[in-house]
């Protein structure tokens, strides 16, 4: 990528508002926000995903897990985004570490299947919780407080909040994925075995990064509830976990700008042709197809492939 | 808890496994000898059903629109192998996902557009009704009839599998596929006659269990995630794991629906017990799987050794 | 262009608040795919009958019905809701099937002023302390039909009976309102997953149970499949099926057939009301649809009656939303369902008939009206509702 062009788009994504709101779009200023808080939720499968290698079919689970610490937290009269979100953030993280020390003991397909297997079990414990709204979910009275006198109900404040969110956590992935961590990940996904020989304790690794990925999905999940003033448990459904997957894909496996770029791509593609006919999953569904079989390594790998050649 | 209660759920969850069974060993075969995760799975299922229900229509006969359907389906899959997945078995798991996950929502609209959203396809007229098949049990005639189409596949797979040369050629592809090619196997067709096979067993399926449940778009999602459970907790690639996994998660999921509720109320309020029992009742099955993979990380029957 | 007229009549109320709209827009949100779409089509179909027949009008003003898809995805229909209030404006929301895509969008469609009439059950939440000067419900409270159902079984005198619903919201009031009528014993309470297909576990548990009379509280397919299920297992002939008109309504007589004959529903509305709304009604639709309505149609209908009623009171002046309310709450309009009026918490009061499913004259399978359990029935919660 070159330098220039994420300040670029941040600096467009910061201007939208103002042009966006005296024109009335307010759906459109939502929307965006939505775009956003997915597209973290991307990056964050794509952490484990992309620069772990681990193909991880429940990743749904730890947003869910976020969407719903929020949820619960303002149900008990904790309003306060100071107290929840970094909750949001802990369980989440510590779900993925309990859920990722028992699936990392598998491989391959065995692994998909296992993290498939938890989330769907997360996710009928969402079902199974009748006083937090069981299979019809619950409604959110209000947004998380921030104070500083931010009313995060304005939606205009929650678009910036999710932009400065999303851009420190691209920043901080690609801090991490440049030190020596993320080198030792991605060499484990290389070449596991070799890495174990060498005498890295590639398990422990490999944990700590799938625990990572989940803490930062949790975030996602935090800002997800507010988005939505709602939690359910389709959240944590196993078909969400498989949009993630998508998105990730489509964007590009394993490039720092993958996640958000299949965000984008995804949920826009949807937008507009789902306002043209209902048989809008048609095309979407044909549109992957070809991204699969023509450009296998995603929009970004896509991009880049243009400028190499 | 009576005996006849047991013998009826017992009936229910063979019922239940074997046709999860017939899912399942297409899955398994495709995903053990061409080491493909194929999510469109469920979608053979539906187009089957559909394509029963549209031959019961035009033929009058359920059973010759089973056999129509079977042969259709398995033309359907075929082409859709030779077509699109083909390309993808060089590819990672990944890739397959995706491009599976894609071909769902296409079959998925494609049937809405051809067919509209449900078909209605019942039962045949002789076998709408009861049958007693023990004093003070009247089990449904259809399920019976399901419960022995469902031995009768099952059958006549294990005697193809392992008597036939086709099955053994299927064999020596799940265990080793690089020595199988070396030995002269025309994989590229094998190919083609396994996925064409795995279609016909979804239409089986698909046909049989339309009448019960409903012929609709998107029915073939619920049960394909049911039919990977299968076939992780049986060991990929394994006709035998496939069976016994099938069984395992049709009778842990029937009699988890039928006695947690009865089992929770024991020590919690019976509203409260009614309304836990099918979400604890739902979890079962995936504790079973992880509880599976943790002491068995290949499944009950690993195929490859 | 309303926008203006909005802004406007926020700066100078009385020079500009009788300014009247141009055109109505209605969002329509409802479950049109799936197993249970046919519910969300009849509902369709019945309000866009009265949009028809009153000339593409609503009260007057052009009607534009912008309809969305929810799936029976309460996220899909939060998207769509989105969408509707905050780029289309639209002035009513109405379409709802299920009580948790209710219970997504409500508040949202409050919030914002916009009026929600739910055309479907309307969850108990919002008949009690909830309650909201825009929230109205068209069809009847969520726990009406299983208080005619448990009234009925009463006067029956059926001692032991039981009770399935899916493990819902809905499931969750049904069982309330049984339960306040039925002075027997509940022999088995059980809850199944939302959209679960294959009853074959619920039914054995029947079975042992033995119970005289079985209250089934299932929407659309679920219920369909319930019912083929229930009669090819032979314990039809023993026990007294019971179920509200929407679980045997013509939806599912098309899907199951003869096996439907000799089963007892309850319900607000029957085909063979003799009023003449109802009459008019009736064959207006089987004239534009070849086919039967269903109690969700009469109450999509009905729910377009209302809306052309209270819009033709305040003569298309749709942004007063004070007398707008106040229009819509007043009911005035002949109800296909004979004598309606709201309640103080915007919740239908109006009685409650108990049908058999029996052959008409033409051989058709239609619902045929008995009697009247529950007359002028509200609510158990409209005290706890502060609104004026």
């Amino acid at each position: 990528m070159r330098r220039w062009l994420p300040f670029a788009v941040l600096a467009a994504a910061a201007a939208f508002p103002l042009v966006a709101r005296p024109l009335g779009w307010d759906f459109y200023i939502g929307f965006a926000s939505r775009i956003m808080i997915y597209a973290l939720a991307a990056s964050s499968l794509n952490l484990v995903l992309g620069y772990g290698g681990m193909v991880s079919f429940g990743h749904a689970a730890f947003v869910g897990a976020g969407a719903y610490t929020v949820a619960v937290l303002m149900a008990e009269g904790v309003a306060s985004a100071w107290v929840a979100w970094p909750l949001a953030v802990a369980l989440a993280g510590a779900l993925a570490a309990a859920i990722g020390a028992v699936c990392l003991r598998t491989r391959g397909v065995y692994f998909i299947m296992i993290t498939l297997a938890f989330a769907q079990m997360i996710y009928y414990i969402a079902v199974g919780m009748r006083a937090y709204g069981g299979e019809e979910g619950l409604n959110l009275p209000t947004r998380s407080q921030l104070g500083f006198g931010l009313d995060l109900k304005d939606d205009v404040t929650f678009y910036y909040l999710v932009l400065a969110i999303l851009a420190a956590a691209l920043y901080a992935l690609r801090r991490t994925v440049g030190a020596r961590f993320g080198r030792v990940i991605e060499a484990i996904r290389e070449n596991e075995t070799r890495m174990d020989a060498i005498g890295f304790p590639t398990y422990r690794y490999k944990l700590v990064c799938f625990a990572l990925g989940g803490a930062l999905a949790g975030l996602a999940g935090a800002l997800l509830a507010n988005q939505n003033s709602y939690v359910n448990p389709n959240l944590l459904y196993w078909t969400q976990s498989g949009t993630l997957m998508i998105m990730v894909i489509l964007g590009g496996v394993g490039y720092l700008y993958g996640g958000v770029l299949g965000a984008v791509a995804l949920l826009v593609l949807e937008e507009v042709v789902s306002g043209y006919t209902i048989h809008w999953q048609l095309g979407v569904g044909a549109v992957m197809l070809a991204i699969v079989l023509f450009a296998p390594r995603g929009l970004a790998g896509l991009a880049q492939g243009r400028r190499d050649g | 808890m009576s005996g006849i209660l047991l013998l009826e759920q017992s009936l229910n969850g063979l019922q239940f496994g074997l046709m999860l069974f017939l899912l399942a060993a297409g899955l398994t075969l495709v995903f053990g000898i061409m080491d493909m995760i194929n999510l469109a799975h469920g979608s053979l299922y539906m187009v089957g059903a559909f394509l029963a229900a549209t031959f019961v229509d035009l033929t009058g006969s359920f059973w010759l629109a089973v056999a129509l359907a079977l042969a259709g389906t398995a033309l359907v899959g075929m082409a859709l192998e030779v077509s699109v997945l083909r390309r993808l078995y060089a590819r990672d798991h990944l890739s397959q996902v995706l491009a599976t996950f894609a071909l769902i929502l296409v079959a998925n609209e494609t049937v809405r557009i051809v067919w509209g959203p449900q078909l209605p396809l019942a039962a045949p007229p002789a076998l709408a009704g009861p049958v007693e098949i023990v004093p003070g049990l009247q089990y449904s005639s259809y399920r019976l009839v399901i419960i022995a189409v469902g031995l009768a596949v099952a059958a006549a797979l294990y005697f193809a599998i392992a008597r036939t040369r086709v099955g053994m050629l299927v064999r020596a592809g799940a265990s080793n596929r690089e020595m199988a090619v070396a030995m002269g196997v025309n994989i590229k067709r094998l190919f083609t006659i396994v996925f064409g096979c795995a279609a016909a067993l979804c239409a089986v399926a698909g046909a049989m269990l339309g009448p019960i449940l409903a012929v609709q778009v998107g029915m073939g999602e619920n049960i394909l995630i049911l039919a990977f459970v299968v076939i992780v907790i049986g060991g990929i690639g394994s006709i035998r794991g496939a069976l016994v996994g099938a069984l395992l998660v049709g009778v842990v999921d029937t009699m988890g629906r039928a006695f947690l509720p009865h089992l929770l109320r024991q020590f919690l309020r019976a509203d409260l017990a009614g309304a836990l029992g099918p979400a604890l009742a739902s979890i079962l099955i995936y504790v079973l799987m992880a509880a599976i993979l943790f002491w068995k990380p290949q499944g009950l029957f690993p195929a490859r050794g | 262009m309303r926008r203006t007229a909005l802004a406007l009549a926020a700066a100078l109320p009385l020079a500009f608040a009788a300014q009247a709209a141009d055109k109505v827009k209605v969002g329509f949100i409802s479950t049109l795919s799936g197993p249970n779409a046919a519910i969300g089509v009849d509902i369709r179909d019945g309000f866009n009958l009265a949009v028809k027949l009153a000339g593409g009008k609503l009260g007057g003003l052009p009607a534009e019905v912008i309809v969305a898809d929810d799936q029976l995805n309460p996220d899909v229909a939060k998207q769509n809701a989105d969408r509707m209030v905050k780029r289309d404006r639209v002035d009513f929301v109405t379409g709802t099937v299920f009580s948790n895509v209710v219970l997504a969008i409500a508040p949202q469609v409050i919030e914002s002023k916009t009026f929600f009439i739910g055309p479907n059950a309307g969850p108990a939440q919002y008949t009690g302390a909830q309650c909201n000067p825009y929230f109205f419900s068209s069809s009847w409270p969520s726990e009406a039909y299983s208080e005619a159902a448990g009234q009925y079984v009463t006067q029956r005198g059926f001692k032991s009976v039981v009770f399935l619903a899916p493990n819902y919201q809905g499931g969750k009031d049904a069982a309330n309102g049984f339960k306040r009528y039925f002075k027997g014993k509940l022999a088995e309470e059980m809850y199944t997953k939302l959209g679960q297909l294959d009853y074959a576990a619920e039914l054995a548990q029947i079975r042992a149970a033995k119970p005289d009379a079985l209250y089934v509280f299932l929407p659309g397919g679920m219920g369909v499949n319930f019912i083929k299920q229930f009669v090819a297992s032979g314990m039809s002939k023993d026990i007294q099926l019971v179920v509200p008109l929407w679980g045997s309504d013509q939806d599912i007589i098309r899907a199951v057939g003869d096996p439907m004959l000799g089963l007892f529903s309850l319900g607000h509305w029957t085909i063979d009301l003799d009023n003449a709304a109802n009459r008019k009604f009736v064959a207006e639709f089987e004239k534009a649809y070849k086919r039967l309505p269903t109690g969700y149609a009469a109450s999509g209908y009905d729910t377009g009656l209302l809306l052309d009623a209270a819009i033709r009171k305040v003569k298309g002046k749709i942004e007063d939303k004070e007398a707008l309310r106040a229009a819509i709450k007043s009911a005035d309009f002949k109800s296909v369902r004979g004598d309606f009026k709201f309640g103080a918490n915007q919740f239908p009061v109006q009685n409650y008939y108990l049908q058999a499913i029996t052959k008409n004259a033409d051989g058709r399978i239609v619902h045929k009206t008995v009697g009247t359990v529950l007359t002028a029935r509200g609510d158990a919660y409209v005290q706890d509702c502060k609104m004026k």
